[in-house]
């Protein structure tokens, strides 16, 4: 098949960007988005041109380091698929592509379609973990929990921390992303000592991080590679005041 | 460039400092609105019941807590309150609409809405509405500054005169539309916002929040429309 792609180039941080546009033919629908690019990379090389610069690493899915914006939506328009399991089939033959990087104050651009993803990990150092003695594993069933609870803080622990809640939201908002840090730990036992600490500092470095306020429009939801549900945006906000009001340290 | 970890981040949460907080006092004083608009709904609707029921009411709003508080005292109490109510609520949007304008600086050739409503995306735009149509309300029915024949005291009148005049009515009814997707977001968003979400509230919160926007809607433009269409006169 063939693609036209419209790529965001920009050699560096302070440096103009553009979008360049590249024809590609011969691509194979079953090809992975991602493997189209190294396609393209192949080319460009041999053309003695500047590669594209994309995150990547596990390419199955798991990892979280890729991510860019296809045709206005994060990851591409596939639902809860991330770019690297995106495949061409997925679009038309002819079809035309607008390929961005993740667009936030918060997430400074590197090159092309990478971005400094850094402040999401600088939010879960400042809280996002239980503090103990790690070691051998514990017994499992030394500590009960409830069959509820545990999917739930599944469903949280999902989130890959790809940062696409931040690019689709109208509002540059980690909330979700915070969402599920909190709640995963917030959801089990383990995480009940640090509980509202934890909710505190969290929401302390996303502010500092300068990421926008969430208006309840879903395109988190919509986008995250995950389908983590924005009901864990309220349990945020519930943990959040309620541990203001409590004032627990 | 990008702030370190704060080596001494707040273990206290502090609300109000915070854009969750902003959010809550947003939800809260929101509601408080929300409220207001519903009894002024029904207030309003006693109009039906005719000149002398609806004028007795609206010298009722000023002889409340008779004979225990001097007239228009509770008024003004309620009148304090929903100043301060505005006050908080346009400017924790402001601040919190700033902070999202600067979170993304550069922004995309295209980003596609996929979840969000017309309601959601018009919360900014139809508050500032909402602010206009309410100073022109003002000067209109508590004022009597753009009313076609104020009367001091004769609220009936002074409805049916302006709503006679069809641009009025008009503009009337499209404010109240903008209330209606304003109400019909910001009451889902509250939910959210305060965190009430726990089953069986998240399946009927949506609901809710549009069958009460749909009624305030339809409520308020029943009025204007029975003017025009000659039912009150
Ligand atoms: C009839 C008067 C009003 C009522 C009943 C009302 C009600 C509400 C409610 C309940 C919320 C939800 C808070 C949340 O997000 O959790 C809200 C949000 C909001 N209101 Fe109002 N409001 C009124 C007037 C205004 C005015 C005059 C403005 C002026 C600019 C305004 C601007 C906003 C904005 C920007 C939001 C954020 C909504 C979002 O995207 O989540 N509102 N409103
Ligand atoms: S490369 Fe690991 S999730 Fe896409």
């Amino acid at each position: 098949m063939k693609v036209t792609l419209h790529v965001w180039r920009q050699a560096g941080p302070a440096a103009p960007g553009r979008f360049v546009r590249y024809d590609m033919t011969d691509v194979s629908p079953d090809m992975s988005f991602l493997e189209m690019l190294d396609v393209l990379n192949q080319q460009l090389i041999a053309r003695r041109e500047e590669p594209i610069a994309f995150d990547h690493d596990c390419r199955e899915g798991i990892c979280g380091a890729c991510g860019m914006v296809i045709n206005g939506r994060p990851h591409g328009p596939q639902r809860a698929t991330t770019a690297c399991q995106l495949h061409m089939r997925t679009f038309p033959d002819g079809a035309e592509l607008w390929i961005e990087p993740w667009r936030a104050r918060a997430f400074p651009l590197i090159k092309d379609l990478v971005v400094d993803r850094g402040a999401l990990d600088r939010i879960v150092q400042a809280g996002g973990f239980i503090t103990v003695r790690t070691g051998s594993a514990p017994e499992a069933n030394a500590i009960p929990v409830p069959k509820r609870d545990a999917d739930l803080a599944m469903d949280a622990a999902a989130c890959i921390g790809c940062g696409a809640c931040v690019a689709a939201c109208p509002n540059a908002s980690a909330m979700l992303f915070v969402a599920a840090k909190v709640s995963h730990l917030g959801l089990l036992p383990q995480g009940q000592p640090e509980r509202s600490t934890r909710v505190a500092n969290l929401v302390a470095q996303m502010d500092a991080e300068g990421f926008g306020a969430c208006t309840n429009h879903g395109e988190c939801m919509a986008a995250c590679p995950k389908e983590i549900s924005i009901d864990f945006i309220a349990r945020l906000n519930r943990d959040y005041i309620k541990a203001a009001i409590s004032h627990e340290g | 460039m990008t702030p370190p970890v704060a080596a001494h981040a707040p273990a206290t949460p502090r609300l109000v400092r915070s854009l969750i907080g902003k959010k809550v006092i947003m939800a809260i004083t929101g509601v408080i609105l929300l409220l207001f608009v519903i009894a002024h709904l029904l207030g309003n609707l006693k109009v039906f019941q005719g000149a002398e029921h609806f004028n007795a009411y609206a010298e009722g709003l000023r002889t409340l807590g008779a004979p225990f508080f001097p007239r228009g005292s509770l008024l003004w109490v309620a009148r304090v309150v929903l100043l301060v109510a505005v006050g908080a609520h346009i400017w924790a949007a402001i601040v919190v609409t700033r902070a999202s304008w600067g979170a993304r600086p550069v922004g995309y050739h295209a980003l596609e809405a996929v979840e969000t409503t017309y309601a959601a995306r018009t919360m900014r735009w139809g508050g500032v509405i909402i602010v206009l149509y309410v100073i022109y309300h003002l000067l209109d029915f508590t004022f009597g500054r753009v009313n076609p024949s104020f009367v001091p005291g004769d609220v009936y009148h002074n409805v049916i005169a302006s709503f006679r005049a069809w641009p009025v009515s008009a503009g009337y009814g499209v404010a109240m539309v903008v209330v209606g997707l304003h109400v019909y977001h910001g009451l889902w968003s509250a939910f959210q916002t305060l965190g009430l979400n726990r089953p069986p509230t998240v399946r009927w919160r949506r609901g809710v929040a549009g069958m009460v926007a749909g009624l305030i809607t339809a409520g308020y433009i029943a009025i204007p429309v029975a003017v025009l269409a000659g039912v009150l006169r």
